[in-house]
C-alpha cells in the first residue's frame, strides 16, 4: 500500500484511493462539491485543490491516486486563495435566497462560503437569470439559478439508476440541468438526487417549506419500507409544533452502510412514513359491546385480553403475527404462544398487490423483519394451522378467538368476502396494531401500538443481517411497544415479569434463538451484524 | 412599633411636611421659571395621559408591524429567521408557497404571540427583507384572554409607521374577544 503524507501526517493508503478519500481517514476535510464516493470523478468544480509535492500549480485531489512518497498539503496560502477564488466564481451567478431556500442550514455553499468566501463581491454585472421552482418529476423540485453544475445528479442517473433523465444544457454560465425532452425524473430512486445535491438547486418537493433544518432532530433507524432494510435518518421536529401541520417527521434521509444500501433509499422508502402522524392512529385502548366501542385504560383491558385468551382451548385460538413487528416483539409473542400452549400461529399473509423488485435496492417483500420471524419461529407449530387455515377454521367456527397483529386481512391476496365471513364468526377478535385498519373496526379488543420511529428495538433484513432502530418521538396517545403489550398480557397470564427494556428482551432472543447466539443488542451499533449461518 | 408611632397624628404630620416640602420647593421653581426667567429652574410636571402625551423617541421598540409590497402582500418571504432568532419564541409562522416562482415563498400564516413577546427586537434585526418592524407607536394593547393577545398576519399588515413625533397612525387594534 501506497505511503503518503497529508499536512504532516502520515498515513497508508490502498492503491486506488484518491486523495480526498486518503485525507478523509485522517480527519482532512478537503472542501469540495462535485465529488461523491459514489458516483464517478467529475473534476466539475475545482474546489477540492491541494498543493502536491513541489508541483508550482495545485491539483485537484478528487481525481488524484495516492502514490509512494506523495507529499500533500491542503491549508497552505496558495491552496486558500485558490479555495475563495473557485468560490467567488461559484458564486457569480447564485442567487441570494438563502432565506427562501429549503436547503439554508444544510447548504455547502453556505458552509464553505462561511469558511472560505470572499466576504466583499466584486461583481457588478447583473446576474444570469434561469428558470425557478421547476418540478421534475413527483418528488424533485428544480432552481436552475441555484445550480452549480456538480453534475453528481447527472451522473446519478445516468450511473446508479442508469435511467439518464437528466442532463447539462447551453453553455458557459447559461448552461443548466434539465431534463431531456420527453422525459421526467420519476424513476424510484429520484429523490437521492436531492441528498446528493450540494445546494439548494434540487429539492424535495414533500418536504418544500415544510420546516427549516435548523429545527430538525434526527435519529439513526431502519426503514420499514422492505426487507432491504435500508439505514435512515429520521428528522422530526418538536420544537415548532405548528409547522409541517404538527407532524411531528418531516422526512426520512438515508444513512450510509456499506453492506446495506451504501448512501441511497429508494422514493417509496424515503416517502413510506407517513401514516406515522396520520389520523388514522389509534390513541387508546378499546373494547367494543355490540356496537359501541369504549376506549379505557391499559390497566382495564390487559386483564380482560388475558382473561380472554385463557379462556379457550389453546387450538380455539389463532394468533397472525406480523413480519412488520421487532424482532423484540416477535420474542415475547413466540415464548407467550408457546405459554399458552397456542399450535395456530403464522406471520406470513400475502398481499394482494404484487410487490415490486429491482436489483437496485427494492425487495418484493415490503416487511422489514420477514427473516426474523422466519428465525424466531412464528410458524405454525406442529400440527397447527396457517394463516389461511386460521381464517377457513373461524369460518366454521373451529377457531373462536382471533389475535391479528397489524396485518389488514381485508388487502390480503385472499377473498375480501371470506375473510369478512371468517371475521365475523369469530368470538373475539384481538387487533394490535398502530393505525385503524380493515380489520380495527370489528375487533372486540383494540391495543393500540407504537410505530417503529416510536421506539426501538432490531430487524433482520432478508439476507440475516440484525439491525438496530432508536427511538425517535414519544407513542401518540397512550400507544405503547408492541413488546410492551405482549408483556404485560404475558404477565397477567403467568409468563413472568414485563421486561424492562428492548435489550432485555434481545439479551434473552440471544440466549435462546440459534440465529442470534452471540449477538449483543450494544454491539450491533449503526452498521447491525448478521445473524449466525444456518 | 414604638409608642410615638402608635399615635398616627405625629407621622401624619411628617408626611403632610414632606408633602408641603415638594409643594413650595416647585412653586419656588415654577416661579423662577416662569416670572423671573430662570430657564434653568425645572418645576414637575405632570403629564395627563392619555390625553396629553409627551413625543416617544424614534428608536421606540413599539408594537410590530408587517410591511407591505406595493400591491399589499407582506413583504415577509416566511424565511423563519425572526422565529428562530426569538428568545421567547412568541413567532408562529406557517410558509406556503407564492404563486410567483421570483417570490416563492410567503407567509401563509405570521401570529405574534404578545403575551409572550418581551421587545427585544431581534426579529427587525434578523429580518433579510426588512419586512418587520417595531415603529407603530403603538404601546397599548390588552385583551381579556391569552387568545385575544395574539396579533393575526392581517393585524399586522394593516398597521401604519408612527408619526414624527411618534405619534401612533393607526388604530390599536382590539382583539376579537373586547368590544371598542
Amino acid at each position: 500500500m501506497p505511503k503518503l503524507t497529508i499536512d504532516g501526517k502520515e498515513i497508508e493508503a490502498p492503491a486506488g484511493t484518491n486523495l480526498i478519500e486518503a485525507a478523509r481517514r485522517l480527519g482532512i476535510e478537503i472542501p469540495h462539491y462535485c465529488y461523491h464516493p459514489g458516483l464517478s470523478i467529475a473534476g466539475q468544480c475545482r474546489l477540492c485543490m491541494v498543493e502536491i509535492g513541489n508541483n508550482p500549480r495545485p491539483q485537484i485531489a478528487c481525481n488524484i491516486q495516492v502514490a509512494e512518497g506523495m507529499v500533500v498539503r491542503t491549508e497552505t496560502a496558495k491552496v486558500l486563495a485558490t479555495r475563495q477564488s473557485i468560490m467567488e466564481f461559484h458564486l457569480i451567478n447564485h442567487p441570494l435566497d438563502c432565506p427562501v431556500c429549503d436547503q439554508a442550514g444544510e447548504c455547502w455553499l453556505q458552509i464553505y462560503y462561511m469558511k472560505h468566501g470572499l466576504y466583499e463581491p466584486r461583481m457588478m454585472d447583473e446576474k444570469v437569470h434561469k428558470p425557478k421552482a421547476v418540478p421534475l418529476g413527483p418528488h424533485v423540485i428544480l432552481d436552475a439559478e441555484r445550480c452549480i453544475l456538480c453534475s453528481r445528479c447527472v451522473r446519478f442517473c445516468d450511473e446508479i439508476t442508469g435511467t439518464g433523465e437528466l442532463g447539462i444544457f447551453q453553455r458557459g454560465d447559461h448552461s443548466e440541468i434539465g431534463l431531456f425532452p420527453g422525459r421526467e425524473l420519476s424513476n424510484p430512486y429520484s429523490a437521492n438526487v436531492i441528498d446528493i445535491c450540494p445546494v439548494g438547486a434540487l429539492t424535495d418537493r414533500d418536504f418544500r417549506f415544510a420546516v427549516r433544518v435548523w429545527y430538525l432532530e434526527t435519529a439513526k433507524s431502519i426503514c420499514p419500507g422492505c426487507s432491504r432494510g435500508c439505514n435512515i435518518e429520521v428528522h422530526y421536529n418538536l420544537r415548532r409544533p405548528h409547522h409541517n401541520q404538527g407532524r411531528r417527521v418531516a422526512r426520512l434521509k438515508p444513512r450510509y452502510n456499506r453492506e446495506v444500501n451504501r448512501w441511497w433509499i429508494c422514493d417509496a422508502g424515503r416517502y413510506g412514513y407517513k401514516f406515522v402522524d396520520d389520523p388514522s392512529r389509534l390513541l387508546l385502548p378499546a373494547r367494543r359491546a355490540d356496537t359501541q366501542a369504549d376506549e379505557v385504560v391499559w390497566e382495564e383491558i390487559i386483564p380482560l385480553v388475558a382473561a380472554r385468551l385463557s379462556a379457550y382451548r389453546p387450538e380455539e385460538i389463532g394468533v397472525l403475527a406480523s413480519p412488520q413487528m421487532a424482532n423484540e416483539d416477535l420474542f415475547l409473542l413466540r415464548r407467550l404462544v408457546d405459554h399458552l400452549g397456542i399450535p395456530n400461529v403464522d406471520f406470513r399473509v400475502p398481499s394482494r398487490a404484487s410487490g415490486d423488485e429491482d436489483r437496485i435496492l427494492i425487495k418484493a417483500d415490503k416487511n422489514p423483519n420477514t427473516r426474523g420471524a422466519e428465525l424466531i419461529g412464528l410458524g405454525p407449530r406442529p400440527g397447527g394451522l396457517d394463516a389461511r387455515g386460521v381464517l377457513r377454521a373461524a369460518r366454521e367456527r373451529r377457531i373462536k378467538c382471533l389475535w391479528v397483529l397489524h396485518h389488514d386481512l381485508l388487502l390480503s391476496a385472499w377473498p375480501e368476502e371470506e375473510t369478512r365471513e371468517a371475521l365475523r364468526a369469530l368470538d373475539c377478535l384481538i387487533f394490535q396494531g398502530s393505525n385503524a385498519n380493515g380489520v380495527s373496526p370489528s375487533a372486540h379488543y383494540v391495543l393500540p401500538s407504537a410505530t417503529w420511529v416510536e421506539r426501538e428495538g432490531t430487524f433482520a433484513n432478508f439476507e440475516g443481517r440484525v439491525q438496530r432502530f432508536w427511538k425517535a418521538v414519544e407513542p401518540v396517545g397512550a400507544a405503547l411497544p408492541d413488546w410492551e403489550i405482549i408483556g404485560r398480557i404475558g404477565e397477567a397470564l403467568g409468563m413472568g415479569p414485563l421486561p424492562a427494556t428492548a435489550e432485555a428482551i434481545f439479551k434473552a432472543l440471544a440466549a435462546e434463538v440459534i440465529a442470534f447466539r452471540g449477538l449483543s443488542y450494544r454491539e450491533l451499533r449503526d452498521a447491525g451484524k448478521p445473524v449466525a449461518s444456518s | 412599633m414604638r409608642l410615638r408611632q402608635r399615635f398616627y397624628l405625629v407621622e401624619v404630620l411628617v408626611g403632610l411636611r414632606v408633602t408641603a416640602a415638594h409643594f413650595f420647593v416647585n412653586l419656588g421653581r415654577h416661579t423662577a421659571h416662569y416670572v423671573f426667567g430662570r430657564k434653568d429652574a425645572r418645576g414637575a410636571v405632570t403629564v395627563q395621559y392619555p390625553e396629553e402625551r409627551r413625543p416617544y423617541s424614534l428608536r421606540l421598540r413599539s408594537l410590530h408591524r408587517l410591511v407591505r409590497r406595493e400591491d399589499g402582500s407582506p413583504r415577509c418571504v416566511a424565511c423563519m429567521m425572526c422565529e428562530t432568532v426569538c428568545p421567547a419564541h412568541c413567532i408562529y409562522i406557517v410558509a406556503a408557497e407564492h404563486p410567483n416562482p421570483e417570490i416563492e415563498k410567503y407567509p401563509a400564516r405570521f401570529d405574534i404571540d404578545l403575551g409572550k413577546c418581551v421587545f427585544c427586537g431581534y426579529c427587525v434585526e434578523a429580518c433579510p427583507e426588512d419586512a418587520i418592524r417595531m415603529d407603530t407607536g403603538i404601546l397599548e394593547f390588552s385583551s381579556y384572554s391569552r387568545r385575544g393577545m395574539i396579533y393575526t398576519k392581517e393585524t399586522l399588515l394593516a398597521l401604519e409607521p408612527a408619526g414624527p413625533d411618534g405619534t401612533p397612525r393607526s388604530p390599536i387594534p382590539i382583539p376579537a374577544d373586547r368590544t371598542p
